[in-house]
């Protein structure tokens, strides 16, 4: 295109474009494509596990076998993708699924049954164990809570449809 | 910007001498003759060592030795984003390396840049040449597939000619009467922290010598008066034609890494048989040959021990060829240090050869 032009308005021997920018700019494209060329393929294979997991963590549901035996009062610690999460089985019969990661600072916690409450070693932040609700201590936000259905043969946790 | 970045560099220059090697840089010149295109072949080793060490880097992101290793390879293979090519990439590039040192290697030898003062260069690069050659024997056993395992296996049966303290050296390299995950993990243990402590500093010890001594000529350029000699300035004109040969050397890595891509063979199984025409890389393919040679014509233990004393023997001989052939003058000496040169290079490339022939 460019050339096209600079041939119309300008005799062939003054040419627009002079050999030596030519020369450079040809140069910089192709160690630009080169250094692309390798940095893409290096950059991919570092990642590799970072694709994985955000693979693993795009999981919408998962069924945990045999789950609806789980003992009242007692929590069962599970894999959500690649997140820790946890499954509450409470004494009045309900049932509380939320991931198990501290919002403060990624911690896992762990539910204490005799005070009733979801408490993080960590820092000491506590969360209510049927809401996800942050109480107590660092933690700035709530857990976030799964949705659970629970069947004869399994507890289905799913991702809350109104905040997906 | 421009004054800030001065400042910075006298601040610097003040602190580290960097005019000193400005000016040393400036100064290095390349000589320009007929056989001026094998001095790139130290700098292609160099260019391939450097694809090692970033490959293998890597790879150790992702390699697990011990019993997990056949695993971690095959994941690395097939699991991981473009990992069956960074794999291809360090296996090809291991060999273009030691093509490359050979070339390197001969062509010094027939330059007679080993002379006086440059007997150090010679010494440093023969053993940098052994410990690549250590390096590619340990790597290939890294993967676990059935022919690292059984080659690792057959190669180990060097150690038993060694007299009396053989069988129990062997028994401790591999850790233990057989090559196991025990084996595997000191060969890494050896490929990537022992081999690259020691040959770094013998690497940098050959390339000061470079600097210190400069390219050796040929006799044929040595004839000559100084007014008849031609160089060229290292920087920029030699640097940037050494790139270039880099780039084709990239180039032909690149094409031979995609196209073929590094295989990965069924998991080693010491209850299955060795795979058919089983054989070490190409580069022991002549011990190899000359092993068997021997074993031939002196059935049993004799044959082996004759086989190791003749390629020992010769190695030596190579090691020291500048005590021998020392002097700058053309005389006997010169002449059949040159004819040792060309029956060493023939008995390679004959040796190799009829290796494949007869697998």
């Amino acid at each position: 295109m460019m050339s096209k032009a600079t041939d119309k308005n300008n005799p062939p021997s003054t040419g627009g474009v002079s050999r030596q920018t030519f020369l450079r700019a040809a140069v910089g494209s192709a160690g630009v494509i080169y250094a692309a060329g390798l940095a893409y393929p290096v950059y991919r294979y570092v990642a590799s596990p970072v694709e994985k997991a955000a693979k693993e963590s795009a999981v919408t549901e998962v069924t945990l076998k045999d789950a609806q035996k789980l003992a009242p009062g007692s929590a069962l610690m599970f894999k959500f993708g690649s997140k820790p999460s946890m499954l509450i089985h409470h004494n009045d019969g309900t049932w509380t699924a939320l991931t198990a990661v501290c919002t403060h600072l990624g911690c896992t916690v762990h539910y204490q049954e005799d005070k009733k409450r979801i408490h993080c070693a960590c820092h000491g932040g506590v969360y209510d164990p049927k809401t996800g609700a942050n109480v107590s201590g660092p933690p700035p936000m709530p857990l976030k809570r799964y949705e659970v259905k629970v069947t004869d043969a399994a507890v289905i946790v799913s991702r809350s449809q109104d905040r997906a | 910007m421009k004054s800030i970045l001065l400042s910075f560099y006298s601040w610097a220059d003040e602190r580290l001498g960097l005019e000193e090697m400005v000016q040393f840089a400036k100064h290095k010149t390349v000589p320009v003759h007929s056989q001026a295109f094998w001095y790139y072949w130290g700098g292609l080793s160099l260019f391939f060592f450097l694809i090692q060490f970033a490959t293998g880097v890597l790879l150790l992101l992702y390699y697990r030795p011990g019993p997990d290793a056949y695993d971690s390879v095959r994941q690395i293979t097939y699991d991981t984003n473009f990992g069956w090519l960074v794999r291809s990439v360090h296996s090809w590039a291991a060999n273009l390396m030691i093509v490359a040192i050979f070339v390197h290697m001969f062509s010094v030898f027939f330059m007679k840049a080993y002379r006086k003062p440059r007997e150090f260069g010679w010494w440093s690069g023969v053993a940098l040449l052994g410990m690549a050659m250590v390096f590619g024997f340990s790597g290939y056993l890294l993967p676990m597939d059935d022919l690292a395992y059984f080659a690792t296996k057959v190669g180990m049966e060097i150690f038993s000619v060694v007299p009396m303290i053989g069988p129990k050296l062997a028994d401790l390299v591999r850790g233990g009467p057989d090559v196991s995950e025990y084996t595997v993990h000191r060969f890494f243990a050896l490929h990537v922290v022992v081999l690259p402590a020691v040959f770094l500093p013998i690497l940098g010890f050959h390339l000061w010598l470079v600097q210190r001594h400069g390219n050796a000529v040929p006799p044929s350029e040595e004839a000559k008066s100084e007014a008849q000699r031609r160089s060229e300035s290292f920087f920029p004109n030699f640097m940037m034609k050494d790139f270039a040969m880099w780039l084709v050397a990239f180039n032909v890595l690149s094409v031979l890494a995609f196209m073929f891509p590094w295989d990965l063979g069924p998991q080693a199984d010491p209850l299955k048989p060795a795979p058919l025409g089983i054989h070490p890389e190409w580069y022991f393919m002549s011990q190899f040959q000359v092993l068997k040679i021997f074993g031939d014509l002196f059935p049993g233990k004799l044959g082996e021990i004759l086989g190791i004393v003749v390629f020992t023997a010769g190695l030596l001989l190579w090691f020291l060829i500048p005590l021998y052939d020392n002097t700058q003058e053309a005389g006997r000496r010169a002449k059949r240090a040159t004819y040792f040169g060309l029956f060493t290079l023939m008995a390679l490339i004959v040796t190799t050869i009829w290796a494949y022939l007869v697998l």
